[in-house]
């Protein structure tokens, strides 16, 4: 069997183009929130608020809830406080993701194992950090979700497209020209939250991040407007996921490892790229 | 009635009083600046009349019509936007979001207005370059440029000539003078360079925890205030 003769062969199970569907909605979110969360040097709330969902699951297991009543609340919660930190800077921010992260991420596992209902647990740590094979057995429901979050994200991102440039780029600007940058600020904050609670099932926990900053990090080698690096890092996160899903069923790689390692290499092409123009 | 009165104004930063008891007025056409020591409040004065912060007593008012949306406020340089890619024109048309009521999109008057100001300072062919490789003086411009768009009749420049070269320092002192003069803009200038200050203004205010001069230029050269902050200027 040729390649494409496999993949189609594939095409025609309901689950695969479920994945595929879920896979760049989330990827295609996470890229176009990633735009504004790099280059206001957010970077690492994301990373932190993957690891406190990760927290939140374990909690959630061992009360029993369904796991998204509780992640998604826990996690929106966190990403408010998580922003007020850096506003008032007492505590500093970048001290305070990290510790935060490592906390959840150890109160979590210990919490897994204490209170363990199920004889495998590192098999069930591997799953919720990086993913496995839970995009293979999303439902319809969970399609539907995806949908009407992407739906949802991106109507908001071009309908606040032009506030949103001016609240990256200068928020005391924006602020002072009659703007709410503070709202601005916590929605980014609420629907980074959101869209890391979705997106865990792709990608695991500890991968998220990577789906967030990869795109635009790769788009800013290049491009040299927003509008360009924004278009750009929707393309590249769709691509990538992409590819990442199709290679991972084709040759049995691990889903979210196999995304972000498509989106590291698109990094490094992009990184060659605008040395290249440059010199 | 003047285009902003402060009356009685006292400003707190984390619950310290900084500036107490400010009176001031601000005539259209005027060119104030506001002089005084690092951490003297001159940046949260100008927070106060953007209406980023509220003063902790006392009221400022705006006449003829101003709206605090539409002041042109022109910020410091902050560390975000060192390496953010954003073309010229996208930066200078973001003022343009002062102007009216919430819309997704910008207006073909919106862009004409973008271009004017764009010309008017002298980039209009930079317009597609990037922000982050322009000099030091082609970004204040640019900054300035989008500043013009939100403005009606007043600007705030918060520092204008830091970190620029002495040229292109200059350059920046020439452009707002003939905002000044030329477009009868009213400019507040927040600035630490009284030797500048001295020259270009009308009117100065200087403040220190109480407010040590307020009137005009030919007046302050012969304040006390002036000669303390000038003197201690040259043993630095």
């Amino acid at each position: 069997m040729s390649i494409f003769e496999n993949i189609a062969y594939y095409f025609s199970f309901d689950f695969i183009k479920y994945a595929l569907i879920a896979g760049v909605l989330v990827s295609l979110c996470a890229a176009l929130l990633g735009v504004s969360l790099v280059l206001k040097r957010y970077s690492m709330i994301g990373d932190g608020l993957s690891h406190v969902a990760f927290g939140a699951i374990a909690i959630a297991a061992v009360l029993d809830i369904a796991p998204m009543y509780f992640t998604l609340p826990v996690t929106i919660i966190v990403a408010i406080i998580l922003l007020r930190m850096g506003q008032n800077s007492k505590i500093k921010g970048d001290a305070a993701i990290a510790m935060l992260s490592v906390g959840a991420l150890a109160m979590g596992y210990l919490l897994m194992n204490v209170f363990s209902t199920n004889a495998n647990i590192s098999g069930d740590v591997c799953t919720t950090l990086f993913g496995s094979t839970s995009i293979l057995t999303l439902s319809k429901q969970d399609v539907y979700t995806c949908i009407i979050l992407a739906a949802v994200v991106i109507l908001a991102y071009i309908l606040f497209y032009n506030r949103l440039f001016s609240v990256t780029f200068d928020e005391n600007f924006a602020s002072a020209t009659g703007t709410h940058s503070a709202v601005y600020n916590l929605s980014l904050a609420v629907i980074t939250a959101v869209v890391i609670v979705i997106a865990m099932n792709l990608v695991g926990a500890l991968l998220i991040s990577a789906l967030i900053i990869f795109p635009a990090l790769s788009a800013m080698r290049v491009f040299k407007s927003f509008r360009s690096v924004t278009v750009c890092s929707a393309i590249i996160a769709v691509v990538c996921s992409l590819a990442g899903i199709l290679i991972s069923i084709l040759c049995n790689t691990p889903v979210g490892a196999t995304i972000v390692a498509a989106d590291i290499a698109v990094f490094a092409l992009f990184a060659l790229i605008g040395k290249l123009k440059k010199a | 009635m003047a285009l902003i009165s402060c009356e009685s104004v006292s400003l707190a930063y984390e619950g310290n009083t900084i500036v107490k008891d400010l009176t001031f007025t601000v005539n259209s056409g005027d060119y104030l600046c506001i002089v005084g020591e690092n951490g003297s409040g001159k940046s949260t004065l100008m927070k106060a009349l953007l209406g980023l912060k509220s003063p902790s007593e006392g009221k400022i008012f705006f006449g003829e019509g101003l709206h605090k949306k539409n002041i042109g406020y022109l910020p410091q340089q902050t560390a975000v936007q060192r390496d953010f890619p954003a073309s010229v024109k996208e930066i200078v048309l973001s003022g343009c979001l002062a102007n009216g009521k919430f819309k997704p999109f910008y207006s073909k008057k919106d862009k004409q207005t973008a271009i004017d100001n764009m010309k008017k300072l002298g980039i209009e062919n930079l317009s597609d370059k990037c922000y982050r490789e322009l000099s030091g003086g082609q970004q204040q411009r640019v900054l300035l440029a989008r500043a013009l768009c939100a403005a009606e009749k007043l600007i705030i420049l918060d520092e204008p000539a830091t970190g620029l070269d002495p040229v292109a320092a200059a350059e920046m002192y020439d452009i707002v003078r003939t905002l000044n003069q030329n477009d009868n803009l009213t400019v507040i200038m927040v600035s630490h360079d009284i030797e500048h200050a001295v020259n270009e203004a009308s009117h100065i205010l200087h403040i220190g925890n109480t407010p040590l001069f307020f009137g005009k230029k030919q007046e302050y050269l012969f304040s006390d205030a002036y000669n303390q902050l000038s003197g201690k200027g040259d043993t630095q």
